[in-house]
């Protein structure tokens, strides 16, 4: 039989593939908000970028001489592209959202050994690359949802200047962000903005698929449980002191990518600590740094450097908080 | 203390797993067509052999008694003669023989009278002996001499507990025998109780076994032993662990590589504690035991009292046979069984469950995937350790760093394996890490033992040749003193040649004797003095020395070569 024969005998149930497709549900709720208050240009984007992964994947694996099949049917390559695009904005041009997605798992995950073998999170590494290379097309995101046909014309034609600034506005931390560089206050800064119960919706959406996940215990509580307290200490202490100049934690854990980043990024297995406390400090650095890059930082949004940081920090992490072993002091 | 409690505390980690229990009562198996009957059935030293090939021995009857402190006698389960004493397969992970008495019964089944005593009016020593005697062994699965668990020597004890729990799924041979046979469980409670002076008895059962834990309550009130109590311990593998029983029940922890005497504690299987009482009070032998024959491949699972000897195909036939030939029999239960070689094998104290599991509810090799970090392993360890990290340093043979991650600190269960999403045999790198380092270690003692042996040869050798040494230059001197004496006499009898013993003296005198050869033409007659080498006698060697030891393994290949020919060959 072409079995081990040492034990335990036992058939596994979890798999590597049924983790990640678990992963991909727990997205759905927070892929409908999107698509309710962007459009379609969400969906369009995730395609655009799963297609690019598995062919990069395939490609790569080739190269690599490693079984193609069975690697490409673990659907890592496409959460990685789905996290990927979900980042984007909606009205991002194809290409960019096929580059990023190809780079992420060329640089973030196959140069560095494929599976398991990143330092870094691949799709924050893809957003990162394509954030640094082409900021502009990055801050393409509508007020409301988009029809379809100006959408796939965005997406595919490029549009005009004049009718690209009519589609597009700030989101809720950019317009924080130059409301308070021009002595606004917070209040002010935020008034009338019409994606802000958009963006708080679709962090809710996205809680619910990761306490799911939580709750099935396909991750770890620690991750996302840090994340939110590092970023809502961080925010409390200065919005006590002066709640007309800094944002309200509530506020930033319903903005941007608070959720998505806090239960479906930071809880990459790969490249995340992997011991309980490790877990925990990691965690808790991300929500700090989330916090100082929106505040202090070059960026309206932080998640995807506060990740990369953290990644750095991982082997040491790891090293020092292994837990009490049995029987040891 | 009441007579049944709720367990206060818990172990880290762990897992539910899908028990497939079975709540049959035990039957008696049939007498088999043959008994091979292992020497070694408990860790430490084999039994030696007592009887001989064509002997007719009855039941009970010792085959091979004790040999060594860590050991015990294994007796006959029926009567019959002696067939063979051979090397047959045995149960073992290894897969290999081992020298088995082989038994052909005569259908009579005659046992040796029982012969009772009072367990509770004895001493503890004779009560020990009498446990010795009947080959007891712990029956949960590691097979440890009990006689040698129930001596604390100086530490004092103040917890016996009784490992019910049988955390692994598809055993219930401890189910069976705590729901059926309380009382006798009880009885052998007290007896180990007095055998270590303890005062407290903790039965720790999983809530999955409700009809143990009800049977147990019964007796023990009926007992009214108040220093009794059945604990309800949660279901969660691995509870039946020695260390995680303990914790559950006390929250103590034995320390790294310490045993649960360090911390007052005495644990034993409840199959012990009925053989205990059968030994003590009726003086039987350890000969039968409890053994659950299931799993998916078994036609009609069952529990079976089986008389220890008994190959596992007589068993499997009594359990309606295998529903499948392409089975892999376990024995123990799938997270820490070992697969047997075959059905030949006989059943052996230690044998609590024979599983038989066909190949789609077994684990599939070819599906392992990269590790991805996940950690879920080091969730489900009960031990506290990462698994992880273990496997990392295993896989790239740094065994030195699977140390410092305290490899030897796991306790093999398989929850880590269990729930790799991955799918890797994480266990099986454990062990191969383990054994390499046991080997190295092996290896490491044998070049030190070596190098210390050579060592001390170099110091005799070196001491012998400073003997000879010296016995030479004694020689030498006594010799140059003679001769000198001689010198002296010849001097004063008025000699004029030179002619000396001394090289250095003869030597100028040939340079004189040549250069008047020059001039004169007389022939030197002294060319060659007599003894410009003082001679020894051949059998001058020093022989104060002592030959060497003559023990085999002292006298290595090689070692010795330059040595035989020369002063020690006499």
């Amino acid at each position: 039989m072409n079995t081990t024969l040492s034990s335990p005998h036992l058939p596994v149930r979890p798999t590597v593939g049924g983790l990640m497709r678990r992963v991909l549900m727990a997205l759905l709720p927070g892929i409908a908000a999107m698509v309710i208050c962007f459009g379609i240009g969400v969906i369009s984007n995730l395609l655009i970028a799963v297609a690019a992964a598995l062919a990069t994947e395939a490609a790569m694996l080739r190269l690599r001489r490693r079984p193609v099949q069975r690697f490409l049917l673990d659907w890592t390559a496409v959460l990685t592209a789905v996290l990927f695009a979900l980042a984007l904005p909606p009205l991002a041009p194809w290409w960019l959202t096929a580059t990023g997605s190809a780079l992420a798992i060329v640089l973030g995950k196959q140069l560095y050994g494929g599976l398991g073998q990143n330092p870094f999170n691949p799709a924050m590494v893809g957003y990162v690359v394509v954030l640094i290379s082409f900021p502009t097309e990055l801050t393409y995101w509508s007020q409301q949802a988009v029809a379809a046909g100006t959408t796939l014309q965005a997406q595919w034609l490029g549009l005009g200047a004049e009718q690209l600034d009519g589609l597009t506005g700030a989101t809720p931390l950019d317009a924080l962000r130059s409301g308070l560089s021009q002595d606004l206050l917070v209040d002010e800064a935020l008034a009338g903005l019409p994606g802000r119960t958009g963006w708080l919706w679709i962090n809710l959406a996205f809680l619910a698929g990761g306490l799911w996940l939580c709750w099935r215990r396909d991750i770890s509580w620690r991750i996302p449980a840090a994340v939110l307290a590092g970023l809502g200490l961080m925010a409390l202490l200065p919005w006590l002191l002066d709640a007309d100049r800094f944002a309200s934690p509530l506020f930033h854990w319903t903005s941007g990518a608070a959720m998505l980043g806090a239960f479906f990024i930071a809880t990459d297995p790969v490249s995340g600590a992997t011991t309980p406390r490790g877990k925990l400090i990691f965690g808790v650095g991300i929500g700090l740094l989330v916090y100082v890059i929106r505040t202090w930082g070059g960026y309206p949004d932080g998640m995807a450097f506060a990740v990369l940081l953290m990644n750095l920090t991982v082997p040491l992490l790891d090293a020092h908080t292994q837990p009490r072993v049995y029987g040891r002091p | 203390m009441s007579v049944h409690a709720q367990a206060q505390f818990r172990f880290p980690g762990g897992l539910a797993l899908d028990y497939h229990k079975l709540s049959a009562p035990i039957q008696d198996a049939a007498l088999p067509q043959q008994l091979v009957v292992p020497l070694s059935q408990h860790i430490g030293q084999p039994a030696k052999c007592l009887v001989s090939i064509g002997e007719h021995v009855l039941g009970g009857q010792p085959l091979a008694a004790a040999e060594g402190y860590v050991s015990t006698p294994v007796h006959a389960a029926t009567s019959g003669t002696v067939v063979a004493i051979e090397p047959r397969p045995v149960p073992h992970p290894s897969g290999l023989s081992a020298p088995c008495v082989v038994i052909e019964p005569d259908g009579q089944d005659t046992q040796q009278p029982d012969t009772p005593a009072d367990g509770l009016a004895m001493d503890a020593t004779a009560l020990r002996n009498r446990i010795r005697q009947a080959g007891v062994v712990g029956l949960g699965g590691a097979a440890f001499p009990s006689f040698i668990k129930l001596n604390p020597g100086s530490s004092v004890v103040d917890t016996l507990v009784i490992n019910g729990a049988e955390c692994e799924p598809y055993i219930s041979c401890d189910q069976a025998l705590m729901r059926e046979r309380a009382d006798d469980i009880l009885n052998g409670v007290q007896i180990m109780l007095h055998a270590l002076d303890a005062q407290r008895c903790l039965i720790g059962v999983e809530d999955n076994k409700p009809d143990a834990i009800d049977a147990l309550i019964d007796a023990v009130s009926r007992r009214g032993d108040e220093r009794v109590t059945v604990v309800t311990v949660p279901t969660r593998y691995p509870q039946g662990g020695e260390k995680q029983l303990i914790q559950t029940l006390t929250g103590r922890e034995i320390p790294s590589h310490g045993l649960p005497l360090d911390i007052g504690i005495v644990c034993h299987n409840p199959g012990t504690a009925v053989a205990v009482w059968e030994a003590v009070t009726l003086g039987r032998a350890l000969t039968h035991r409890v053994v659950t024959v299931t799993g998916p491949g078994i036609a009609n699972p069952c529990n079976l009292r089986v008389r220890i000897g008994t190959p596992v195909r007589e068993l499997l036939a009594q359990a309606g046979g295998l529903v499948d030939p392409d089975v892999r029999l376990i024995m123990g239960g799938p997270m820490m069984g070992f697969a047997l070689s075959g059905a030949d094998v006989p059943v052996v104290k230690a044998t609590n469950c024979i599983l038989a599991l066909r190949r789609q509810d077994l684990r599939p090799d070819a599906a392992a995937m990269p590790c991805i970090r996940c950690g879920a392993c080091a969730d489900a360890c009960p031990a506290g350790l990462l698994p992880q990290q273990l496997y990392w340093h295993a896989r790239a043979q740094e065994f030195d760093k699977t140390q410092d991650y305290k490899l030897f600190d796991c306790i093999e269960c398989g929850c880590c394996a269990q729930v790799c999403p991955s799918q890797i045999p994480l266990v099986q790198y454990y062990r191969h890490a383990k054994t390499e380092i046991w080997a190295e270690e092996r290896a490491q003692r044998k070049a030190d033992v070596a190098r210390q042996r050579h060592e001390a040869r170099q110091a005799r050798l070196e001491r012998e040749e400073a003997e000879k040494k010296a016995a030479r230059e004694a020689k030498k001197a006594a010799l140059r003193a003679k001769a000198e004496k001689k010198a002296a006499a010849a001097q004063a009898a008025g000699g004029e040649t030179a002619a000396t013993d001394d090289p250095v003296a003869a030597a100028i005198a040939r340079a004189k004797a040549k250069s008047r050869d020059k001039t004169g033409g007389a022939p030197a007659a002294a060319a060659k003095p007599a003894a410009t080498k003082p001679d020894l006698p051949p059998e001058a060697g020093p022989k104060t020395s002592q030959p060497d030891s003559p023990g085999p393994s002292d006298n290595g290949p090689g070692t010795d070569r330059r040595e035989s020919p020369s002063g020690d060959a006499t």
